[in-house]
Parts: C-alpha cells; structure tokens; sequence
C-alpha cells in the first residue's frame, strides 16, 4: 500500500512501490491525460508535476514519491496554467494532441520559474518533449503568448 | 454494396477472408484509389457528390439546438474532424458555437471514402477532397428541411425564409425559430434531391479562421484516445512478437510469467504469445519473464545492409516500364553532358506517438465492440469479424482520437485489429481486452516506409537542357499481396512505387521510367506521402543538379521546365518570391561558406507545394533556420489548419532527413525507442512561413502533401552552404566534416 496525493486528493494505492507513476495514474486511478509514449524518458508524453516541479512519470516510483503532490494535467491549476491553456487554445497549437498534456506540463514548469523564458530557455525547458506531428513552432508562440498574458 | 458485405460475412475464417479479399478485389474495391483526387479525375473519376443527399447519416440536430456532425473518417491530428464539420454547418448556415462531432461507426454504405469506392477509410490526404460535396448537399438538404417545416408551420412561401446562424426567420412576419425547434418537424419533410448549394461568396465558415473543435479536450486531458478506454472489467494484453519477421511460435514457457504479480493469463496467438493481466505495468512485467523458443525457418534473417547490396545488384539490369517517351538511352548518348546519381533511402518506421493499441468487448449477445484509432473501418471490421467467426454486422466500431499514424493504423490486414481478436478468441471473450504495443513493439514491430534506391542519369545539350532521363528504382512494392493489389498493381507495377517520378511534370523529351520490385520479408507500409517520399528528393535533388550543371538558376531552370504544370510553377514562383530568393545571400556553391538556401517543389495527391530552405552549417551540423512554403490545395477550407499541416510536415519529416533510419542486424531490428530513433525536438525546429495560393479549384488534401518537398529542399540548401551534394536520406552529415 502506497500512499499519494494526486490533484489534491489522497490515494492508497495497491501496487508495488516500485511501479512507474505513470502506470499508477493511468491504470490504477484512471487519470489518463498522462500518456505513455517510450516508458525510457525519451518523449515526455508523461510529464507531471511533484510540488510543482516537472518530471517523466514513466521513470518515477510510487516508492520515491513520498510527501511530494502529484498534479496532472487532469488537476492543474492557477494563474500560469490558466495562461497556457488559454494561449495553447487561442494558438490552435494542437494536431493529434497526445504530446500536449506534457507539453503543457513542461510549458507551466517553464512559467513558474521564469516568467519571460527567451527562445533558448524554451529550448532547454521543452527538447525533452517530443510532437512527433511537429507543432514545435506553435508551442514557441504559445510559450510566448502565455508569458506576455502574464506580464 | 449489399453484395459486398455479404460476401464478407460469409467468409469463415480469417485466412480464407484475407485470401478471399485478395481474390476477389476487383468486385471489393472498385475505385479504390490511394493517389488521390488527381489520379480520379484522370481515371475518369468517382461520382464525388455521393449521390443521393443523406443529411441523417452526417447530420443531427437535436431539441438543445445542437448540430452534431457525423465525422466518417480518423482524426489523426490533422484536423479534418474541424474542416468536415465547417463544410457542412456552413452550408446549413448552422450557428458555430453550437456544433459538434462524432465519429461515424463503420458503415460502408453510408460512409465510405468516395475516392475509395466501397470502402470506409482515411488515407491519401483524401478526406476533405472525398467529402466536399457530399457534406455540402448534405448540409444544404438539412437546411432546405428546416425551412420546409418551417415554411408549413408558418403557412408562409419558403422562398421568404431565411437562415442564419442557428436561427431561421421570415422578416416579412417577424417570426424566427432555433434549429431545435424545428429539427423535429424537419426531419419528417422529404429530403432534397437537388439542393441549391451556396456560391463562394456566401460562406460564412469556409476559407476562415474556424478553431479547431478538439482544442479544449486535447488541452485538459479529456480526450479519450484509444489507449485511454477503460471498459469495466477490463484486462490489459501486451504480445511477445517474433524477433524476426516471419518467425514463428515453437515453444513457449509461460510459468515465470504467470507466477507474476497481476498477470492472469498467457495464450498463443498467431502472432506470438499474449501476457494478460489486470493493468499495463504487470503485463509488461509478466512479458519480460516470459520464455519463447522461436522457429525462424520462415523468417527474414538478412540484414538490411544485405538487402540494400541485392537492391544495387538487380539495379543493373533493366526493370518493368513504368513509363517511357521516346529514346532516353541514345539521347544521353549525344548528349554534351551527362550526370548520373544513386539516391538510397533506409526503412522508416511511423512512430506515431501514441503506440498500436486496441479494445475489444464482447458483449452478452455475442456482438462485439471494439475501440481504437479505426483508419480503414471496412476492412477493420471484416477482419475482426473474421477472425471471431462472427458475421460484420455483429461487430461495432468506436473510433477514438489517434494520437499520430502518419499512415501505420491503416493496415491492409488491420494487423493490430487482427491480434486483440485473437487474444479476446484464445481467452473465450470473457473480459474486454486492451492490446498495448508498447514503443519497442511500435518500432520493432514493421509496416515501414520501404527500403528504396533510386539511380538516374541524364544528358544535356549544350546549352543546359534536357535531353534524355533515365530512372531506375527498386523497393518492396506496398500493394503487391494486398487486398488493393488489383486496382493499384498494372502489370507488375505498383503505382506507389513510382509516384511522383514516373508522372513528372517535368517536360522531359525523352525518358524512361524502370522499377524493380523486391521481396524482402520485411512489411512495408504506406508512410506519410507513400512513394512521393523517396521519389520527390530523387527528382528535386537530380533537377537541382542539372539546374547548377546546367549553370542556371535552380528556380528559373524548374519553372523553364514546367510551362505546362501551371498550379506547380505557381507555388514555385511564389515560395520563390516570398523567401527572397532573387535576392539571397551565396552559399558556397556560389562562392560563399556554411550558409544556403534550397529549394524544391513537387505536386502530391493533388496538392502543389514548393519550399525553400535556409541552413547554415557548421561541420557536420546542419541546421535548417527557415522554410518558406507555398501551398495550392484548390479552396482553403480553413487556411490556418492547412498551415498548421505544413509546419507539423516539417517537423516531422526533419528527422527523416537528418538522421532516422530502420536497420536489420541478422534480420532483428535495431532501433527500438526513441533513443535510437530520434525524433525533431524543439530545438531543432526551423522557422515556417506557409503561403496559401488563391484558388476556385475544389479542394484537396494537405496531411501528407507537405512532407516530400522538405528533404529535397533541405539537402540542395545544403549543398548551396557547403557545395557538397548530398543525395541519400537520411543525409550523409558526416560527409560534411572537414568542408
């Protein structure tokens, strides 16, 4: 039995501790916004935030996560991720969409800790995260977008 | 049609309907056309109104004033589920913000790809071009409805009704009702069999920036995908799959793996052997512990180096004729100069980011439903119906969003569709199966883009024209011993092999055309722009070598050659012109160092695009700082999604062009995951302009159109910043060091 705090919300969980976050999420409490897309920290489809702070779910135990809150796509919230929802919708960014939950997770990460991030930092805060329909040029502005609304 | 399905339904196995489909295809798929809305038209041409106007099957407007569209293809991304749905509500003058979408369920009478005769399924960049006047008259039937009850219910002449925004008025009365009011009434008046369509000037929707319908849910987490069904009960299969294609099961011990924590079951399959439990993470637990002896005798144990040297072999003697005009051979002969060059080009896998996965439940009344990313739904269904022993009708498709496909779901024998039913057949069907692939099945699992080499020679007279081309490619055919064989295979030569080479607009006053067809054991698969993604940088990298042998500028030389190809000039001139070219800084080619602009052009499935590339490079690092892109896809529907399509073409063929290929070792395959197979990351993305041309042509597509043009564009810019010409994909970058 593990326990987390995933969106606010206490879980005891019935899996081995050292099962991925990510395959908790999905399977165990049905919050499937976090997607698999490589389970090797190659693609960042399922980006999450503990305390605020991004991370791949597929290479995070439940074991290692301790006190730390768990907040999904699903359950995030406040002024930045209000912006970069508001800008990824206004950008039209997505195509498929499976990349944009941890994009966006990757994105409000960005924000948080830099609230005008230069195309460089947008570089080194989103390479992690691949779109393989390429809306690399979308996700830019909407970084931007998201900044200036904030300013 | 109803011949059709019943023919399907009575096929009794699996096996005997993939070999039925292939004999019988010529009654199956008549029409069928994978090239698109160019290659219809100069076949004569399906009947693209869809015949009789069917409102119900696209449209329901409900008492709450809602208008759902019915969206009879896959959204892969590529938002045809936004541009379907503008078609229609504009035509039915329908108030945007109350429209909705649902995926159509299979039903090829009603929903089949009218570029794919009989049957339902997204592909060749089609699904706007197929249903542009379908889903006008439809939305135009259902409007012409609505006025007609209206019309009653007021005792007033249609004639003085109008209709705008959700709302249908008669001024003269001051009476107005909202479509839900009506929508009862409506349905009940007969359905137009002629209805008055809109003129160009009178679109509200179409040729505007209508957002898209998916953004909020893709943007929340709320978007179901395929891998997100959760079905009570529900268990989770992942399948240990051959290491070599056609390997096959001969031993399995499965005791490690069913001791594991979670796992509930394993079972053999046709195409390896299922761990089943409870969730994803125990499955793939219960796999890694699993022990298959595998018996390759049947398998493709080469490497593809191996394969590649047999291509270049067989290159050397005369292939079949795809096309020819004159004597290319003895024109070269006298020619004052001649150039030659080999192009190669490696498997490629999708790897789309959501993996193969499919649902399956078996309902108490032994019909069946199945969840997934359904990209060809007629042939999806017949298979799963097959391989259950149920007839089609007892099989019920739920499309899902796909995360990507790039052209992997859409099988010719639904593989993927294929094994959840024969995992649901082997366990009885007593609980709903999820198949996971996970990444390395993905990758490691085949359907690649084919292995391909291209060799071209070309003579010039002395003042830099062409005079003769000879072209001769060899690759795995992608339609060869599939259901399409008959319609897309003419005497031996698959149309998809060559597009875009054998068809050139190129005005070549003498060519010849050869293709020889290999056999490998290794699936191949249509990916994103099909043949058009080896034969474009074949023929837009060789016309830039004779532009520069030729001493000619690259641009002025092309549009010299296609005075009779005037949407293709256009796009040329334009992409031209809006990236500076006349006025571009040298590269080395012409006398500078590490900076060039390329460009290229190239006209698929209808669609006319042109790019020029600017790089800069540094050694072996090339990286690609601009694209400027001119597009003619006929009327824009919405013009900010076609330009979203070209800058996501680019994203995702970059890699392709930088360092992506699939290999053999001993007939395994060597990239697994996307540490192997790297995908463009944010870093790498070059800025895109997209320049849409004005046009009154009926529209075609732009999912794939975008792709061929970048390699090209990219390798010639290449060659402009470090006069080194580099021809094969992906490109020789190490070539590079030292220049």
């Amino acid at each position: 039995m593990v326990k987390l705090t995933v969106n606010g919300v206490a879980h005891s969980i019935e899996a081995d501790p050292e099962t991925p976050l990510l395959w908790v999420l999905r399977d165990h409490l049905d919050k499937t916004g976090t997607k698999y897309g490589c389970g090797i920290a190659q693609c960042g489809a399922c980006t999450v935030h503990l305390d605020g702070q991004p991370v791949r779910a597929c290479q995070t135990r439940i074991g290692d996560i301790g006190e730390a809150k768990v907040t999904t796509i699903e359950g995030v919230s406040g002024r930045v991720a209000d912006a970069v929802r508001t800008a990824w919708r206004g950008l039209d960014v997505v195509q498929c969409g499976y990349c944009q939950s941890g994009q966006m997770m990757s994105a409000i990460g960005l924000l948080s800790d830099k609230a005008k991030p230069t195309d460089a930092e947008i570089d080194g805060a989103m390479d992690g995260n691949v779109c393989r329909c390429g809306t690399y040029q979308r996700i830019r502005a909407a970084i931007h977008e998201a900044a200036r609304s904030l300013a | 049609m109803p011949k059709v399905r019943q023919a399907l339904e009575t096929v009794p196995s699996r096996r005997a309907f993939l070999g039925g489909v292939a004999a019988t295809t010529g009654a199956l798929l008549i029409g069928f056309n994978l090239g698109g809305p160019r290659q219809a038209r100069a076949a004569g041409g399906p009947d693209l109104t869809g015949g009789r106007p069917q409102p119900n099957a696209f449209v329901r407007i409900a008492a709450d004033d809602s208008v759902t569209v019915m969206i009879k293809h896959l959204d892969m991304g590529q938002g045809n589920t936004t541009g379907l749905a503008t078609i229609l509500a504009d035509e039915l003058d329908a108030d945007w913000a109350t429209v909705r979408t649902a995926f159509a369920p299979a039903d090829a009478a009603l929903y089949n790809n009218l570029l794919m005769g009989p049957v339902q399924g997204t592909g060749g960049s089609t699904a706007i071009a197929n249903s542009w006047l379908q889903l006008r008259r439809a939305g135009a039937a259902a409007r012409a409805m609505l006025v007609a009850s209206a019309a009653e219910r007021w005792t007033v002449p249609a004639g003085e009704i109008t209709v705008s925004n959700g709302t249908v008025r008669h001024a003269a009365s001051n009476r107005q009702a909202r479509f839900g009011e009506l929508a009862e009434a409506a349905a009940a008046q007969p359905v137009p069999q002629e209805p008055t369509l809109k003129q160009p000037g009178q679109w509200t929707l179409i040729g505007t920036k209508v957002p898209r319908l998916d953004s909020t849910a893709k943007t929340d987490g709320s978007a179901t995908y395929a891998m997100d069904i959760r079905r009570p009960g529900q268990v989770t299969a992942v399948v240990l799959h051959a290491p070599r294609f056609g390997g096959v099961v001969a031993a399995v011990n499965s005791k490690a793996a069913r001791a594991m924590p979670g796992v509930l079951d394993v079972v053999t399959i046709p195409t390896g052997v299922a761990v089943i439990a409870k969730d994803t993470w125990s499955a793939m637990k219960g796999r890694e512990v699993l022990e298959v002896t595998w018996d390759d005798s049947g398998a493709e144990t080469r490497s593809s180096d191996a394969i590649l040297a047999e291509y270049r072999e067989r290159l050397k003697s005369p292939g079949l004729v795809a096309s020819r005009r004159g004597d290319a051979g003895g024109a070269i002969a006298g020619a004052a100069k001649v150039l030659e060059a080999e192009f190669t080009f490696p498997y490629l896998a999708h790897a789309a980011l959501e993996p193969l996965n499919a649902t399956i439940e078996r309902a108490p009344d032994g019909t069946y439903d199945v969840f997934a990313g359904c990209q060809i739904q007629t042939i999806e269904q017949a298979v799963v119906a097959a391989t259950l022993g149920v007839t089609t009708d007892k099989v019920r498709l739920h499309t899902q969003w796909a995360g990507g496909s790039f052209g992997r779901r859409a099988t010719p024998g639904a593989d993927y569709f294929a094994e959840t039913a024969a995992i649901v057949k082997a366990t009885g069907g007593k609980a709903p199966v999820h198949l996971v692939w996970t990444r390395e099945d993905d990758m490691a699992g085949g359907y690649y883009r084919p292995m391909v080499v291209h060799k071209l020679r070309a003579g010039l007279d002395a003042a830099g024209a062409v005079v003769g081309w000879e072209h001769r490619m060899i690759g795995k055919s992608i339609m060869i011993g599939s259901p399409f064989e008959a319609m897309l295979v003419k005497d031996g030569i698959d149309s998809t092999s060559i597009e875009g080479a054998s068809d050139t607009p190129y005005a070549l006053p003498a060519y010849r055309f050869e293709v020889h067809n290999a056999r490998e054991g290794v699936p191949v698969l249509w990916w994103r722009s099909v043949g058009h993604t080896h034969t474009a940088q074949a023929m837009e990298v060789f016309v830039d070598e004779l532009a520069h042998a030729a001493g000619a500028d690259p641009v002025a030389y092309r549009l010299g050659m296609l005075k009779s190809a005037p949407r293709l000039s256009g796009v040329l001139s334009l992409a031209a012109e809006k990236a500076g070219w006349a006025a571009r800084s040298p590269g080395k080619a012409d006398g500078g160092k590490g900076h060039g602009f390329g460009v290229a052009a190239h006209e698929s499935f209808g669609s006319y695009v042109a790019m020029v590339a600017e790089v800069t490079t540094e050694g072996a690092k090339v990286k690609v700082n601009r694209i400027v892109a001119a597009v003619d896809v006929g009327i824009a529907v919405n013009p900010d999604i076609i330009r979203a399509q070209v800058e996501g073409a680019v994203g995702f063929a970059l890699s392709s062009v930088l360092r992506n290929r699939i290999t053999l070792k001993d007939g395994v395959v060597q990239e697994r995951n996307f540490d192997t197979y790297e995908p463009t990351r944010m870093s790498e993305m070059p800025v895109v302009e997209v320049h849409i041309m004005p046009s009154t042509a009926a529209p075609t597509g732009i999912g794939e159109p975008g792709v061929p043009v970048i390699a090209p564009a990219i390798s010639n810019a290449v060659f402009a910043a470090t006069g080194r010409r580099l021809r094969s994909l992906p490109l020789d970058l190490d070539g590079l060091k030292g220049v």
